[in-house]
This record gives structure tokens, sequence and C-alpha cells, in this order.
């Protein structure tokens, strides 16, 4: 139906226009607003107005000069186009037409909307097995992921650093209130009821449980307790500054009342590097307390060395102590005056290497060093005694874990070698999970290089199990072919060391 | 201590950050679940810890929600905005936070000065304009009197207001009738059409509402419960916003025996209003949103909560209320919704968003139950899963779900109810809120209606100040 314009019509002035009516046909609002806007961006419309036929709507209509003429009801559908000339016209009509016939151009279910914080996370999950949250974000926003965990009622495992030591410790306090447990902040290891977490060894399970303030002391002493022949139920991480003044060891006495709780635990060993005196002894008389017994594995100037607390447990447990696998390098010697360097990157290796060379050799410098006045600061290449950790966190921004990436310790090898100091070198090389696939890979060659240029024995403690992805023996015969003396236990590799130097432990 | 059984068998991990911890586990054969972490859309990271650590928290968050969920709305009157808040002569109430007439919007002055033509305090239209402009008119938000309005929300002395009863805190809260569609004083129209509809309100719809309402109850019968009128709606395609029909026809049931009983007065007038709320399928809109004003009021003041108790526009500005900050609003300038347009209006023709009626969003319908109306999200071409998509996000930024709001679609799962400050911080997702819009233009009334939502200021401001709160508590 094409008519002219009526006389008086206010705003249609020029063009065609088309005025009808529809009975029988209903579309709700909205889907009739939708139609109207389609088909008014077609070429050559000026107005458009497809809507029931309602008062208001009418009203609408007579404003844009497209009232209908003949009387309506509110049930009928009221199609009012002008356009500029007869074949828009003609396309309008057909437009509205195809628009009312379409149907939703998609009926199907929800498009998947991702969870963006553990809270969310956690809450999509169903069952109520054992879940644990990790958290590997920025350290700023760590925190509130953490808390999520926590206000769940879910243990969470915070990989991140940098969170300051009021928000570790205020987390802890939560957690405890929650009965839940915070591992970390920078808690690069754990291995809950088999499941390896972040850096961890392929160990057998068994009934030794860990708390660990550190992560590659927690991997020495489980690879060492696999090589006897004896599993652990859990190692669980509590971060390097647990058993600090500030923290009190908060993560270590919940972890250690866990493992108390846990059936498949009958021995705990507590692993960190020097800790905090008063703390170190709050968390030796709670665990005095507990059925289960515990053992320290605490690093300090007078207590044993890893090795030593791991060869501990399994005299209390009835156990042989296994000769510890090594494969013993070139008969060579040291030459005059040699000096001790540690390129370590597992910073409890680091301290236990100290720990044990001090006595014997003097001063020791460090970018973690034992006591302040030795801080070597971010000079790495100084002359003496220096055992670098190249694992810690000054030396790891912006750049992967040298568990991962070795390039700075690669650096610092061929400077050494370039140095012409006379030394010995001490590293240790840590295999399992999340490790370099084939760290020997990439030592060997730079090890021949550095032996070539100058006298250097070479003493390498190689932390890991015959299960783990890169395999001991495999990565030990391949350091052992470049020359290295190779050792399971770090304190063996130190000791060794010790004695090409003429000093002895 | 066991950890919540921690350490009973290999656990369900969820992880947030680097994938490589994630692709080990997974290598293992570990069941782990990634949540796609971003880094916060807005906050400072110090004020977002503080606030991720406050010990009263989470506490405080749950005794707000259950305050909110508890709430019931009973209609228990109908009376004069004068009797019953105690509206004195020549102030006006307004939707939204504070505002001056120099800064009020194009529809908000036009409400203001039908209103002062309704109350004849203004001869003509510059007459109102005068008294306003001169600050002769006291002008105050209805929030601060219990009371919400749709659009403009301009209540004035002699209109009548629904009072709702919440019988489980005892709290009260007032909204105006609705007046229908098209050109009506809360959109900002004022024209002789529009004073007569007023004016009908006041003498002929007011007194009937009143004298139904009251003998109903007199007569023994419970308050019509609102709260259950809203959870039906949410099983009938309405979210409670901008979709009210089956709400408006629901009401229009229970009201009309007790409509019908009022003696003294002509039938003629019965079958106007009869007529009247049939009509209009918003009626039940300003029911609706004293109902959620109930529930969110029950929620004021809870220290350390970082719950959204209001969310509202006056045309100018976009403004927020928490549980943890008391009566502060935390503005910004308000957006200008996208949607679809009334004949030939379109997008320069629309005002930015207004009105009190986003207390149906703070509650947890509305925008946030778009996928009980999947209609709705077709004002901005959306589909239905995109209203699906939008209540799934909603959740994640929400602290509970509201068993008593059910939606069929999700599975009959309660809405996500009761907006947490932190959680839209953390997400980057801003509320979703389906309104109508009203013409910039002093005088035009509605131009449309679809999807807006608050400037992301409001909520910069309010998780400051929250952060702020907690380091002083």
């Amino acid at each position: 139906m094409s008519v002219s314009p009526p006389p008086g019509a206010p705003s249609v002035t020029s063009g065609v226009r088309s005025v009808a009516l529809r009975s029988g046909v209903y579309a709700d609002s909205v889907k009739l607003m939708q139609v109207s806007r389609d088909v008014a961006a077609t070429d050559g419309v000026t107005a458009v107005l497809v809507a029931m036929a309602t008062p208001l709507n009418l009203e609408l209509a007579a404003n844009m000069g497209l009232a209908p003429e003949e009387p309506t009801s509110p049930e009928q559908l009221l199609i009012a186009v002008h356009a500029e000339d007869d074949d828009a016209l003609a396309g309008a009509l057909a437009a509205v037409d195809a628009a009312l016939a379409a149907r939703e151009r998609s009926s199907g279910s929800a498009q998947a909307i991702p969870q963006r914080t553990i809270g969310a996370g956690l809450a999509e999950l169903d069952g109520d097995g054992p879940a644990l949250a990790i958290v590997s974000v920025p350290g700023q926003y760590a925190v509130a992921e953490a808390a999520d965990a926590i206000a769940a009622g879910r243990s969470v495992l915070v990989f991140s650093d940098g969170v300051p030591v009021e928000h570790e410790v205020a987390l802890k306090r939560a957690a405890h209130e929650a009965g839940v447990l915070v591992m970390g902040p920078d808690c690069g290891t754990a291995i809950v009821s088999g499941v390896a977490l972040g850096f961890a060894n392929v160990v057998r399970p068994g009934p030794v449980g860990l708390v660990a303030a550190s992560g590659t002391g927690a991997q020495q002493i489980s690879c060492l307790l696999d090589m006897a022949g004896v599993g652990v139920s859990h190692v669980l991480g509590v971060g390097g500054r647990d058993l600090s003044e500030a923290v009190g060891g908060l993560a270590t006495l919940d972890a250690l009342a866990a493992l108390d709780a846990d059936e498949a635990t009958e021995r705990v060993l507590v692993v960190s590097k020097p800790p905090a005196p008063p703390v170190a002894r709050a968390v030796e008389e709670f665990g005095a307390g507990l059925s289960v017994p515990v053992r320290s594995a605490v690093l300090s100037p007078e207590t044993p060395d890893l090795t030593a607390a791991v060869e501990g447990l399994l005299t209390d447990m009835g156990r042989d102590v296994p000769a510890w696998p090594s494969r013993p390098g070139p008969a060579e010697s040291a030459a005059p005056g040699a000096v001790l360097k540690g390129l370590y990157s597992g910073g409890t290796l680091a301290d236990e290497t100290m720990l044990l060379a001090a006595p014997v050799l003097g001063d020791i410098r460090s970018n973690t060093p034992l006591e302040p006045e030795l801080d070597l600061g971010t000079d790495l290449s100084a002359s003496g005694h220096v055992v670098i950790d190249f694992g810690d966190d000054a030396l790891t921004v912006g750049r992967a874990h040298p568990m991962i990436d070795p390039t700075l310790r690669l650096e610092a090898l061929a400077a050494l070698a370039a140095s012409g100091e006379p030394a010995v070198l001490l590293m240790d090389v840590v295999l399992g999970h999340g490790a370099d696939p084939d760290p020997a890979g990439a030592l060997v060659p730079a090890l021949t290089t550095a032996r070539s240029q100058a006298s250097l024995p070479v003493v390498i403690a190689l932390i890991g199990t015959e299960g783990d992805p890169q395999g001991w023996s495999r990565q030990a015969d391949a350091l052992a072919a470049a020359g290295a003396a190779v050792f399971a236990s770090n304190a063996a590799a130190t000791r060794y060391a010790l004695d090409l130097l003429g000093a002895s432990a | 201590m066991t950890l919540g059984g921690l350490l009973s068998a290999p656990p369900t991990i969820v992880a947030a950050g680097v994938d490589v911890f994630s692709d080990a586990l997974r290598a293992q054969g570990a069941d782990v679940h990634d949540v796609d972490w971003r880094p916060p859309g807005f906050g400072d990271p110090a004020d977002l810890a503080a606030l991720a650590l406050d010990p009263r928290r989470n506490a405080a968050n749950r005794v707000a929600v259950e305050r909110i969920l508890a709430a019931g709305s009973q209609l228990v009157d109908v009376r004069p905005a004068r009797e019953v808040i105690g509206l004195p002569d020549r102030t006006l109430l307004h939707s939204g936070p504070p505002l001056t007439w120099e800064t009020a919007s194009g529809p908000m002055r036009g409400a203001l000065i039908g209103a002062c033509l309704f109350e004849g305090w203004a001869t003509d239209v510059e007459d109102a304009e005068r008294i306003l402009a001169a600050g002769e008119i006291a002008l105050d938000p209805c929030h601060h009197h219990r009371t919400v309005g749709p659009m403009a929300g301009v209540t004035s002395p002699s209109m009548w207001l629904w009072c709702l009863k919440d019988p489980v805190h005892g709290g009260q809260a007032f909204c105006n009738l609705n007046e229908g569609l098209g050109k009506v004083l809360r959109m900002g129209a004022f024209n002789e059409e529009v004073q007569a509809r007023l004016a009908w309100m006041r003498s002929v719809l007011g007194p009937i509402l009143q004298k139904a309402v009251r003998g109903s109850i007199d007569a023994g019968n419970d308050p019509l419960d609102v709260k259950s009128v809203l959870a039906q709606m949410l099983q009938m395609g309405d979210e409670g916003h901008n979709r009210n029909r089956a709400g408006s026809l629901m009401t229009l049931r229970e009201l009309s025996p007790s409509i019908v009983a009022v003696e003294g007065v002509p039938s003629a007038d019965i079958a106007a209003v009869l007529t009247f709320i049939g009509g209009n399928e918003h009626f039940f809109l300003n029911l609706g949103m004293p109902t959620a004003k109930l529930a969110m009021d029950a929620a004021r003041d809870v220290p350390g909560s970082t719950m959204v108790t209001v969310l509202s526009r006056n045309g100018t500005e976009f403004g927020i209320r928490t549980a943890g900050t008391g009566d502060r609003w935390f503005t910004g300038p308000a957006n200008t919704p996208v949607g679809l347009f009334l004949g030939d209006y379109g997008p320069d023709d629309a005002n930015p968003d207004i009105g009190d009626s986003a207390i149906m969003e703070a509650y947890g319908v509305g925008g946030f139950s778009m996928a009980a109306a999947p209609a709705i999200v077709r004002f901005v071409g959306g589909s239905v899963p995109d209203a699906l998509a939008t209540t799934e996000r909603m959740y994640q930024v929400t602290l509970a779900e509201n068993p008593a709001m059910a939606i069929p679609i999700m599975g009959f799962r309660g809405s996500p109810t009761g907006i947490d400050v932190l959680k839209v911080a953390r997400t980057g997702w801003l509320p979703q809120i389906n309104t109508g819009m009203a013409g910039r233009i002093a005088g035009t009334g509605q131009v449309g209606a679809g999807l807006v939502q608050p400037p992301q200021e409001c909520f910069e401001k309010a998780l400051a100040a929250l952060a702020e709160e907690t380091r002083s508590a």
C-alpha cells in the first residue's frame, strides 16, 4: 500500500510513505525496535516505525508523520515506512518482512566465562575432595589470590616473590584461624600426596614428611632419602622467611601439626636455612610435644649438615645408611694458593657449603653471606673464597631461575677460567620437575672450555633421583666425562673440594 | 590440624599465574584448573592488598549479605509524601547523588519544572525555572529519605508513595507511583498531558490504592508480599528492572479484588484505575525498587564490608555507597546508555544515565539477572548466550547467590547478589545495568531503553576510601 502524503503531515514532505496495519501478528517491543532500527539503516529509507499500535506508539507515528488513517487496536502491528522513492519503499517493506521472520542468530548455551580469580576458580570446583590453590601472579597481587583460598577454606602455595613480610604474616595468621596452610610466599618446592609442585624430584612415596623453609634443601633431603630406599609422604614448603623473627614459624608450626595428624607420615624432618634462634627453639619445642617424632635439619654453625641429618633419620628408623652415589673425578690437585669458588643455584646448598667450609677456609664472601661484612653485593667476580647463590631474588629479577636458565652461571664460569686465579670450582646441579631438561647438555661444553683454559678442578653436587626426567646417572656420567667429580650429597661434594684445596672439614 | 583434608589424597589444583607450573602438574596427571587471571582493572595494589587482608572483611561481608537475603518486603500502605516522610513544602526529592539546578541534566530539569507546576509553586515554565535557579526549592536525594525514584525520581509533597515494610528488620522504604511510558514526568516531560495525569494520580489513583491496600489488610488479609512477586517474575521472563510485564500483571491480579471493593467512589474511577494499571508494563517497577531498597538498607553500616549498598544516578553523575563507608557517596560522570530508540529518536537524543532504579542491580536482579530475561540483551544486539554470559560475569563480582531469586535457565541458581568493590576491581568487570533512556532535552520524555555501566571512577573512589578505613580501623 503506497499512498501520497496527506495534507498537513508534519515531518514528511517528499518521497513516498506506506502505513499498514496487520492483525494476528505479535512481536515484543524489543524485537520490533530492532526491526525498526535495521530497516531504518536501509538505503533510501527516511523514517520507519514498526510497533504494536499502542497509544504511545501511535503518538510516535504521528510525530513522524506516519499516523494510520484507519482506526486501530493495540493488538495490531503498525508498519509505517517513509522512503525516497517506490523502489526504496518496496525494499524497506521486504526488509521488514524479512526481519520479522528472522530467528535469533543463536540459541546455544552460555559462552564460557573464564574465572578471573582463585576465589571464582575454587567456587567452580565440585566435589569435596582436597583442593589446593597455586598462586604465581606478580607479588603485589598475590595477596588477594591467596586470601581467596583461605576464605574458601583451602590451603595455598604462593610461588610469587616480592610479597611484603607483613602481608605474609597476615596471610599466615588468617590461614591458621581457618585451619589451612599458606606455603610460601616464594615457595618453589612442595610435594602433596605425590603431586610435585614447582621444583621437586620424582621420589618414592613413604613415611617421612618434610617441612621445608628451603626449596633445594628439601630437594637434597628427599633425593637422599629416595636413594636410601625411603620415601616421603609430603613435602610442605613454607617459604624461606617462615623461620625468621618476623614470621615466627607460623606455617612451620601448622605444617608440623598437619603432618602429626596425617596417617601416612611416621617421621618428620624440618629443613631450613639458618633460622632466627628463638624461632628455631620454639619450633623444636613444638615438635617435641607432637606424637610423631620430629628431627631437625635446620642449618647452623652448630648443627649437622643436611646429609648428616638424613643419616641420623635413617639410623632413627633402623635403616642402613647407604654409600651415597658419586662419580670420582680424575686424580688432580688444586694449583698452589687455589681458592674455593662456589657457583650455586640453590640458596640452602650455598649456605650449607659456606657453613662447612668457613671453619677451615676462613672468610667466604658471598651475595648471601653468613656474616653481613662478607657481602659481595653485585661484584660476583671478587677474588678469594667466594660462594654465589644465583637463585637469590636479586639475581632472578626479570629472568628465569638458574635451575631453568644457566646463562648467568655459565658467564661466571667463563670469567673464572679467564681470570687466571687458581681455584677449585664447586657447583650444584638440580634435577627434577621444573628444572632444565638436560642441564649437563649446557654445562659440559662450558666446563670443557674452561678446563682447557686453566687448571680448574670441578666438583659437582648433583641433586636428583634416577626417577627424575633427567635421570641422576645419565647426568652424572655426562658431567664426569667432562672431568667433574660428581656427588649426590652436597656436603660430600664440599668436603671433596676442601680436600682438593688441602683443607679438611 | 588437618588442613581441611588436604593431605588425604592427591589434591585438585586451582592455579593463577604462569602456566609452566600447571603444565608440569598436568604432565604428572594432576587435576589442574587454571583461572584466567589478569592484573586488576583498577586500584592501588597496596589498597587491594589492605582490603584483601582486612580480617574483618569476610565476616562483615557475610553479615551484609545475610541481611540482604533475609530482608522481606510487604506493601503496607499508600500515602502522600508530605505525610509519610514529612516532605515539607518547596522541597523536591530527586534520584541519584546530590545535585543542584546548575548541574541538573535536561530530563532532571524537566521533571523539577513539572513538579513545581504540579505543586502550584510556579505559574508557568519560566517561573518554575526562575525559582529553581534562585534556589527557592530545596533539592535532596530520594536515598536520603528511605525513598527511591525511577529515572528523574522527582518526588513532591503531594505525590502518593508506596509504603513498604521489611518485616524481618523493621525497615521502611518508599517510592512514588509509576506514571506509565512515553511523555511522563520521570523522563523529564512536563506538558499538560503530564500534569493532567499527575493530577488524576493524586486525586483518584492514590486514594483508591490507599483504600484498597488498607481495606485488604483491615479485612485480615496478609499484606502483599512484594518480594514473592519479584521472585515469581524471574520465573516468568522478567528481570525486574527493564522488564516488569509479569510482575505488573501479578500485582494487578493481587490488588484487583480490593480495588474493586473500594466503596464510595464512582465505578468509572475504579475502571480507570484498573485500566491504568493494566496498561502499564512498568507498574511493578515502583514496588520492586523499594523492595530492593529495604534489603540494601538492611545492609547499611557494616564496618569492614566492601559491599555496594546503592547504585544510583541523577542524570549527571553516577553515585555508589558501600556498607563499610556509611552514607558517603562516591561519584563519577554518568555514562550514556546504549540501546534501542523509540520512533525516530537516536543516540544523540539520549541523556546520560539517570534514576535510582539501579538499586535493582545492587540487589542482584535487573542486569545481574539478565539470563532470566534474554529479551533485554537484544537492546544492544546481543543474543541469548550473551544474556547468560552477563549473569555469569556478575556472579564473579558478587558475594552471594540469592536463593529467593532463582533464575530458571541457570538451573535455578540464585541471582548474583551483593556487589563487592574488591571483586569489581580485581576482575575489571563493572556492574551491568538495564535501564530506560530519557530525552536529553527537558520536556522530551522517553527516547529508548538499553544497557549501561557505572563509570569506573565511582568504584576507584570507593576502593580507596574502604582501604583508608581499613588502615585506620
